[in-house]
C-alpha cells in the first residue's frame, strides 16, 4: 500500500518506521524545516518538507495515488483539513485523522473522516476500566455523615458478578436499596443476582464503607 | 460582473447582507484587524455581536464603546461557542489568523449547532474554493485584494466603486490614538 503520513511527530515518526519495516511505501510529510532535517536524516527519501494542506504540495507528495491517508499533527483543524482536502481534490479512499479532543471524534465521522483515533479517549477509557470495578460514589449523607448513600458499579472483573445478595460477607450496617439495571431500578430480593454493569445502591454507615469496597471490588494487594 | 459577486460568492457582501433585516445575533471568531473592525461595525448598527479571542488582550481593539459580549476561549471548544451562545446565533463569522481553524469553527457552527448563515475568511484560493463548494460560504481576502489592485493598476470603472467602498469603512480613530 502506498501511505501519506503528515505530521512527523512521535506518532508520525514510529508510524513511518513500523510501517516501513512491513514493506509498505510510505511518505512523510512535515512542516517544520527542522524537524524534517532531523527526519530525514533518519528516515531517508521518504520524508517530504511541507505544509500538508497545501495542494500543490500535496500533489507532489503524491496523494493522487495513496491508498491511505493519515493526519497525525498535534493539531485536530490540520488534521481534518488534511483529510478533507485529500478527499475533495485526490479522491484519497481511505482517512485517519488522530483526533486531540476527543468530543471532535463523532465530528470528523460526520465530516467523511473515515477513521478517527484519540490517544485522549484510549486512555481515559483504559483509566476507567481500572477505577471502574469497586469504586464506591457517594450519593448522599444522612446524620451527619454517619450514614451514607453510595453507588457501586459491578464490572466483569467484579467479584460478586453472579453471586446472590444472600452470598454476600456484607455485615449489617450495610443496606442494598435498590440494583440499577438497564435504566429499571429492581428491588433487591435475597436471591437477586449480580450481573455486569449493574449499579448498586447502598446505604452505609460511613465506618464500614472500607468493607464494601473490598466486597465489591476487585482484590488488591 | 461586480467583484462583489466574482470574489465573494454566493453570500454577497456581508454588509450588504446583513445590514437590511431587524437585529442579528452575529459571532465573531477572532478579533483581530477584521474581526474587530467587523464587530464595532456590526455593533453600531444595531446588531447583537459576541466577539470570541484566544487572548483577552485582543479586546483591546474593540474600545471602550463596544456594548457587544467578549468571550475568551477557544473556537474550536464546543463549551466556548456554548458560552458564546452560538446556539441562539443567526450568523457565525470565523475571521482568526488561521485557514485551518476557520474552516474547522465553520463547520462546527454548521454542524453541531446548526447556524444558518456560516462565513469563513480563507487566505488560500484553494481551500477557500473548496469549502465554498462543501457549503461554506468563504471569503478568500488574497482573492479579493488581488482583483481589487488588479483593477486599480489597470484603472477600470470597477477600481472607482471599490474606492468609495472602501473610503466608507474607513475607521475613526480616537484623538489619542493619532
Amino acid at each position: 500500500m502506498y501511505i501519506i503520513i503528515v505530521g512527523g511527530g512521535k506518532i508520525g515518526y514510529y508510524l513511518s518506521k513500523k510501517l516501513i519495516a512491513e514493506g509498505h511505501e510510505i511518505a512523510l510529510m512535515e512542516k517544520d524545516r527542522r524537524r524534517y532535517a532531523m527526519l530525514s536524516e533518519e528516515l531517508g527519501d521518504v520524508v517530504v518538507q511541507g505544509d500538508g494542506c497545501e495542494v500543490r504540495l500535496m500533489a507532489e507528495a503524491g496523494f493522487g495515488r495513496a491508498d491511505v491517508v493519515v493526519a497525525v499533527t498535534g493539531d485536530d483543524e490540520d488534521n481534518l483539513v488534511i483529510c478533507q482536502m485529500a478527499k475533495k481534490k485526490f479522491t484519497t479512499p481511505r482517512t485517519v485523522a488522530r483526533v486531540n479532543n476527543p468530543a471532535n471524534q463523532q465530528l470528523f465521522q460526520q465530516l467523511g473522516i473515515d477513521t478517527t483515533v484519540s490517544s485522549t479517549q484510549i486512555i481515559f477509557n483504559l483509566l476507567e476500566q481500572q477505577i471502574e470495578t469497586g469504586e464506591v460514589i457517594p450519593l448522599g449523607a444522612l446524620k451527619n455523615g454517619n450514614i451514607e448513600v453510595v453507588a457501586i458499579t459491578v464490572s466483569e472483573r467484579s467479584p460478586v458478578l453472579g453471586r446472590t445478595i444472600r452470598e454476600l460477607p456484607l455485615d449489617k450496617n450495610a443496606l442494598i436499596i435498590s440494583i440499577v439495571r438497564n435504566d429499571n431500578a429492581l428491588l433487591p430480593q435475597g436471591d437477586t443476582r449480580f450481573e455486569n454493569d449493574d449499579t448498586v445502591i447502598v446505604m452505609v454507615h460511613a465506618d464500614d464503607e472500607q468493607q464494601l469496597r473490598d466486597v465489591f471490588g476487585e482484590a488488591h494487594d | 460582473m461586480l467583484f462583489a459577486e466574482r470574489f465573494l460568492g454566493v453570500g454577497g457582501l456581508l454588509t450588504m447582507s446583513l445590514s437590511t433585516a431587524s437585529p442579528l445575533n452575529v459571532v465573531i471568531l477572532g478579533c483581530g484587524r477584521v474581526g474587530s473592525t467587523l464587530a464595532k461595525q456590526l455593533s453600531q448598527e444595531g446588531h447583537h455581536v459576541t466577539v470570541i479571542d484566544i487572548t483577552s488582550d485582543a479586546f483591546r481593539r474593540l474600545g471602550t464603546k463596544f456594548k457587544g459580549q467578549r468571550v475568551v476561549g477557544t473556537g474550536l471548544d464546543r463549551d466556548t461557542l456554548e458560552k458564546a451562545g452560538l446556539s441562539k446565533a443567526d450568523v457565525f463569522i470565523a475571521v482568526t489568523q488561521g485557514d485551518n481553524t476557520n474552516i474547522m469553527a465553520a463547520q462546527v457552527a454548521k454542524k453541531v449547532f446548526s447556524i444558518p448563515r456560516v462565513h469563513a475568511r480563507i487566505y488560500d484560493p484553494i481551500r477557500s474554493q473548496a469549502y465554498r463548494e462543501m457549503g461554506i460560504i468563504t471569503l478568500c481576502t488574497t482573492t479579493i485584494a488581488a482583483g481589487v489592485l488588479h483593477a486599480a493598476v489597470l484603472q477600470t470603472e470597477e477600481s472607482g466603486a471599490w474606492q468609495e467602498r472602501l473610503e466608507a469603512w474607513d475607521v475613526e480613530y480616537p484623538a489619542q490614538l493619532g
